[in-house]
């Protein structure tokens, strides 16, 4: 018995009925945790993730520090009922390059000079999980650094593109991931269309990758939209309290 | 603490070269270093590839064993690929669990066999769901002088390419050499100052803040693909970064993996 097959385009459309072309409903929530310094939940499609931002603060341990600039950490969490089967609690391999990724991803948009010898803790716990999850982490964890007051160059927006019956199209779910040919997911600073995070597995050919990346692109500047005014919404909301 | 002085010496030392057209070591911005693979180094192993790129040396080990099947893929044999950043390889190495580098870098060889479904898998079966090959891709790096990802997963084709099937050894019948249908090479550049430099040695590695590693297949297709470093990387840079990558991948190809 091989590894069914299954047809995820009937009729021009996906199994979810979304178009090529089209992300997952997006939901965004700032400031969700009381004790953290900057929070943020973020729904995609049926992936939920929290981000949490902690400091700047002491780094520890002290010989970690640079004396230069903040150091960036970031954690990538599965719930252990995030997914169908139990994930075995505590970081495997997959989370350990997640991590790299996403804190790659967002390192270049963090005015770290600022902050010498201190540690900015990102973390980033999936909730449930449905595809996807890296690129939602990173959403909610630009979000949840802004939220903080961490001094930044611009926000960091990410989605994944993906290769399914012969087609790329945008933002996969589980079932997609799972039966079609490649997945790719990518970070940007949407404004200035500058890419901090590339990864792809699977097979594209040169052409489709290039698409995909507009795709991406195009999707990123979409994503950047609603973190920008779930950040406003929450901020005029707060000030307009103040002045009462 | 004194050695970050030394390094943002060397920084600005690789970055000035850059700026009038240099590198560190006088190769052309689009030039490795010399590449050589020997196989069949060490015998106790059913594959193995003993690859050196300029200063950097890696062998990779390839090992069969039966084994059982994911659950999701009863009739599919089993890929493990693991990579160990030895300590003699470098005094920034440490003895210990693998750090994300060494995970970092297990994971992209392993995509790119993965992606190009460069094994047969699906021949590996000797008993539908209950016993199927399982094939280990153990990377061993002995000395980095940088471009760790593309030494790996050279030798870990070269590797897969001459390793056979232990079937007397466990009391099996069948083919004993391993079915392989791609040869996927991996080809990292790094952009410095707006210049883009394949292969780069350490003090390159270093000083770029932004490296891509494109994998491509026999056919020009893509199968993996994974930036790291914490810069970003316009549109343009990357579609030179792959163009260099497919280039360069049929040149290796050619030289190093077609028999």
């Amino acid at each position: 018995m091989m590894k069914e097959e299954i047809q995820l385009i009937k009729e021009g459309k996906r199994l979810d009925g979304r178009g090529f072309e089209e992300l997952r409903p997006i939901k965004i929530e700032v400031g969700v945790l009381k004790r953290a310094d900057g929070s943020c939940y973020f729904e995609l499609g049926n992936n939920k993730v929290i981000a949490a931002v902690y400091g700047p603060r002491e780094m520890h341990p002290r010989h970690f520090q640079d004396a230069k600039m903040a150091v960036i950490k970031y954690r990538y969490n599965m719930a252990p009922f995030s997914v169908d089967d139990r994930k075995r609690p505590g970081p495997d391999r997959r989370s350990v390059e997640i991590s790299k990724v996403s804190r790659e991803a967002l390192d270049p948009v963090i005015l770290k000079e600022y902050y010498p010898k201190t540690a900015i803790d990102v973390y980033v716990e999936v909730l449930q999980s449905d595809a996807g999850t890296r690129t939602a982490g990173i959403n909610a964890a630009s979000v949840a650094l802004a939220a903080a007051g961490i001094p930044m160059k611009d926000l960091v927006s990410s989605v994944a593109v993906g290769k399914i019956d012969g087609e790329v199209v945008l933002d996969l779910n589980a079932v997609e991931d799972n039966y079609g040919e490649g997945d790719m997911p990518v970070a940007m600073v949407a404004r200035t269309n500058t890419i901090t995070m590339l990864q792809m597995d699977g097979r594209f050919s040169q052409e489709e990758f290039e698409r995909g990346l507009k795709l991406a692109a195009s999707a990123c500047r979409t994503i950047y939209e609603l973190q920008r005014t779930a950040l406003l919404e929450r901020y005029s909301e707060s000030m307009g309290e103040g002045e009462a | 603490m004194g050695f970050e002085i030394m390094e943002d010496i060397r920084k600005d030392y690789v970055y000035d070269l850059i700026e009038s057209g240099k590198r560190v070591d006088g190769r052309g911005f689009r030039e490795y270093r010399e590449i050589s693979v020997e196989r069949d180094v060490i015998t106790r192993a059913e594959g193995s590839a003993l690859v050196k790129i300029g200063e950097t040396v890696i062998l990779v080990g390839v090992k069969l064993e039966p084994g059982e099947p994911f659950a999701d893929a009863p009739n599919e044999g089993v890929i493990m690929t693991n990579a160990e950043l030895v300590p003699m390889a470098s005094p920034d190495f440490e003895p210990g669990p693998p750090d994300e580098n060494s995970v970092e870098l297990a994971r992209v060889v392993d995509r790119g066999i993965r992606g190009s479904k460069t094994i047969e898998l699906e021949k590996l079966c000797i008993e539908g769901g209950e016993k199927v090959w399982m094939v280990f891709i153990d990377i061993h790096v002995l000395d980095n002088d940088g471009n760790l990802v593309d030494a790996a997963a050279l030798g870990a084709i070269a590797s897969l390419l001459n390793a056979h099937m232990p079937t007397e050894k466990y009391g099996l019948s069948g083919d004993d050499t391993l079915p392989i249908r791609d040869t996927p090479v991996a080809v990292t550049t790094v952009e410095i100052g707006g210049n883009i430099l394949a292969d780069p040695n350490l003090y390159e590695e270093t000083a770029a803040t932004s490296k891509l590693t494109v994998i491509s297949n026999a056919d020009g297709t893509l199968s993996g693909m994974q930036k790291s470093g914490s810069g970003g990387l316009k549109e343009e840079e990357i579609a030179e970064m792959v163009e260099i990558g497919i280039e360069k991948a049929g040149e290796i190809r050619r030289k190093y993996l077609v028999t």
